[in-house]
């Protein structure tokens, strides 16, 4: 509650939602409303199909984004809203990367999905599609090195998080 | 009776009845005629407004004056959209509503049919919840959730967006289902007596408490226990705009309201304080001036049902959720009595240094004119206000002695309010004198509701403050603005006594001269065939105070009008 942290950092927010018509547009609007960025959003069923598992990373002021978490907690539909930027929770995603390789670079390019245990999901004369996972560093490194080469298209699911052991998420 | 299968709608109207709902203010069109036809066999008593905003207002009125929600039923697009004002007036102000609205059939929403307005996506950030009718079968389990979700924790308003083919259509189903609101438990809610514990140790260390009394409090009937609270700790308590009847303002104990146009024995006490503990107020900005300097040196408490308020605008030491009945009882038991002789008095010496004044010579004045409304309502009777100077000279004259009486748009400033809030409160309460408080700016928003008020015979007694200005905001241009006047000059408005007689049994009165004050108030009180509309004639540049600039400290209050020509910097707040 105290302004105690006012630099930017990013957040992970976990949101159990009821699985009604307009819980995301509720939940956006309070982001929105306060002038945040939502970096990504992943909404998918849970195991009870009557609840819905949101995972939200938004950059933005700790004393702000209190508020958010306050505010979207309350929404009629949110069962509860939890942060995971301190605690160690198990964060990842997953990226589609479409490199544009011929074939004398296509082996140094392999090189590179090994190294960070990617998948070549697709492979043409002319391209590849590599699949990555894992926490958001890893992801930004591989893509980082595939840069070398010519990335056509990049697709990120954006980051899903689970809590540890016996700690709800 | 017919042995017709029930509609959607009639279903929908007899779980508005199984809720209790005595009035519904509305006003009819396409998409909602199939709910309009079963409100024909209902015994729930249909108000036909003029206008959307007024059924929205008086819904609003219904719902401050009686404490159970109010319920507006209008059409689709143009008649949802005209809601939207009064749901944001009454979300602003935490006020238990039900809007329905029509809406196209189903099979035609997104095709912008005629008269569609996404009003489910639109009101969104104005209401508490609100819900999309995708079945026949859901009317009544909607209907149910909305009434809780309505008045319940902290109220607000809820719209539900009637597709016409599900109101038309064949109702199977059950009238009394199950809700189902797995997020929404707010009676799961403990108060956490160590919060409490604490809060009752910062009280009993302090020399110079006072409490700050809101809206949370009246809604919670918190008024017997703040009394004792107030009493046994001998803290003076200030209250909020909204808060006005939640302690009465002759005890000795009140010094009335705070904030920026707050008494200045009010806004002093708060500045020295060295403990404040707010009841169910969330520190609105007009209250706190700046926020890094509100009570800085202070002891800072808050109490609210809704812990989304707990450091939105000002960072406390101890919080606790919980209903401002239940936490002051709490605290009740572990407050020991203090001793305030010192504090009480120096707030006696600022209470006799400061009074609220105003000049008794020149013009006709609204605080002539409320300071007498006062005396003769003697603490009785309800008042409406609208949004502007009358409605700050009518809360620092006004006194508020008992709980919902006491009827203003404060965290929306809705011009236009307070007349159909009025008609409103009087349909709620009709053994009640009514009087609507409003301005010659905001009455001509709303004023074509004194066709409802006269058709109905409703005794409100308007007095229209008549400055031939938006008064407000003139007093900002002159004062912060070099008095380079801009859009507030209201000439050509109507002669509102005139008018008010083209609306028989309405009867128009003129007030020109203070001398006849009190024989004016009189005629008004006991006229009771229909409205009264006093056009008071009052001065056109007459300025509020105090006034704490927006954004300024409470310090910086301006206790009178400064001397001319006092360059004033422009304030830094918001509004």
């Amino acid at each position: 509650m105290n302004m105690k942290n006012n630099t930017e950092t990013i957040h992970t927010l976990s949101v159990y939602v009821a699985n009604k018509p307009g819980v995301l547009a509720r939940v956006a609007q309070v982001f929105a409303r306060r002038g945040y960025n939502i970096d990504s959003l992943v909404v998918s069923p849970s195991m009870d199909g009557r609840y819905s598992r949101m995972t939200i990373a938004a950059k933005g002021s700790l004393a702000g984004l209190d508020q958010i978490i306050q505010q979207v907690s309350k929404l009629v539909d949110v069962i509860h809203c939890t942060d995971h930027a301190f605690d160690s929770a198990v964060v990842k995603e997953l990226a589609l990367i479409k490199v544009a390789v011929s074939t004398n670079e296509r082996t140094e390019a392999l090189q590179v999905c090994e190294h960070f245990d990617a998948k070549t999901v697709d492979l043409t004369e002319t391209s590849m599609i590599v699949m990555v996972t894992g926490g958001s560093e890893k992801v930004d490194a591989c893509t980082g090195m595939l840069k070398k080469f010519n990335v056509v298209e990049l697709v990120r699911t954006g980051k899903v998080v689970m809590a540890r052991g016996g700690d709800t998420t | 009776m017919s042995s017709k299968p029930m509609t959607g709608a009639e279903a929908l109207i007899k779980c508005l009845e199984n809720e209790g709902v005595e009035y519904i203010f509305g006003l009819s069109g396409g998409a909602a005629l199939p709910i309009y036809d079963a409100l024909v066999d209902s015994r729930i008593k249909l108000i036909l407004v003029r206008h959307e905003q007024g059924a929205s207002h008086m819904a609003d009125g219904y719902a401050r004056a009686t404490g159970k929600p109010g319920v507006v039923l209008v059409t689709s697009g143009p008649g949802a959209t005209n809601t939207i004002t009064g749901l944001m007036t009454a979300h602003m102000d935490s006020i238990p509503m039900i809007v329905i609205t029509g809406q196209t059939i189903s099979s035609m929403l997104g095709k912008d049919a005629f008269q569609e307005a996404d009003v489910y996506d639109l009101s969104m950030p104005v209401v508490k919840h609100s819900y999309l009718v995708k079945s026949t079968t859901d009317i009544p389990r909607l209907i149910r959730e909305a009434f809780h979700i309505t008045s319940t924790g902290r109220p607000g308003p809820v719209l539900i967006d009637v597709p016409k083919d599900f109101s038309a259509g064949p109702f199977e189903g059950d009238l009394y289902p199950e809700m189902d609101l797995p997020g929404y438990k707010p009676e799961d809610r403990q108060i956490n007596k160590d919060d409490a514990l604490a809060i009752a140790e910062a009280i009993n260390k302090s020399r110079r408490p006072v409490l700050l009394v809101g809206h949370g409090a009246l809604i919670a009937g918190a008024q017997n226990a703040i009394m004792q609270l107030a009493e046994k700790i001998k803290a003076p308590v200030v209250t909020t705009l909204l808060g006005k009847g939640a302690f009465p303002e002759s005890h000795p104990l009140s010094l009335g309201m705070l904030g920026m146009h707050g008494t200045a024995y009010a806004n002093k006490a708060v500045a020295e304080c060295d403990l404040i503990m707010s009841i169910g107020s969330r520190f609105d900005d007009r209250i706190i001036g700046k926020p890094d300097m509100f009570c800085h040196n202070a002891t800072r408490i808050h109490i609210d049902i809704d812990p989304s308020e707990f450091g939105r605008m000002i960072p406390c030491h101890h919080y606790c959720q919980g209903d401002a009945r239940e936490v002051t009882e709490t605290l009740l038991d572990h407050v020991a009595q203090l001793n305030t002789t010192e504090w009480l008095s120096t707030l006696e010496k600022y209470k006799k240094r400061y009074p609220l004044t105003y000049k008794q010579r020149g013009g006709l004045k609204m605080q002539c004119i409320l300071d007498e409304l006062n005396n003769m309502l003697g603490g009785k009777g309800i008042v409406a206000t609208d949004v502007g100077q009358h409605q700050m000279w009518a809360a620092q004259f006004i006194r508020s002695e008992k709980p919902n009486t006491w009827l203003s748009s404060g965290g929306a400033g809705t011009m236009g309010y307070g007349f159909p809030a009025a008609i409103g409160a009087q349909f709620g309460r009709p053994q009640e004198q009514v009087w609507a408080i409003v301005g010659d700016g905001g009455f001509q928003m709303t004023m074509c509701e004194l066709a409802t008020a006269s058709i109905n015979h409703l005794p409100v007694k308007v007095i229209v403050m008549n400055n031939r200005y938006l008064g407000m905001v003139r007093q900002w241009q002159e004062l912060f603005f070099d008095d380079r006047k801009s859009g507030v000059d209201l000439e050509g408005s109507p002669d509102f006594a005139k008018l008010a007689e083209c609306y028989a049994p309405a009867l128009g009165l003129t007030l020109k001269r203070s001398a006849d004050i009190g024989k004016m108030l009189k005629r008004a009180m006991d006229y009771n065939d229909g409205p009264v509309v006093i056009n008071a004639m009052v001065e056109k540049t007459d300025n509020v105070f105090p006034m704490i600039p927006a954004g300024a400290p409470l310090e910086e209050m301006l206790i009178k009008e400064p001397r001319k020509n006092t360059k004033l910097e422009k304030p830094t707040g918001s509004t």
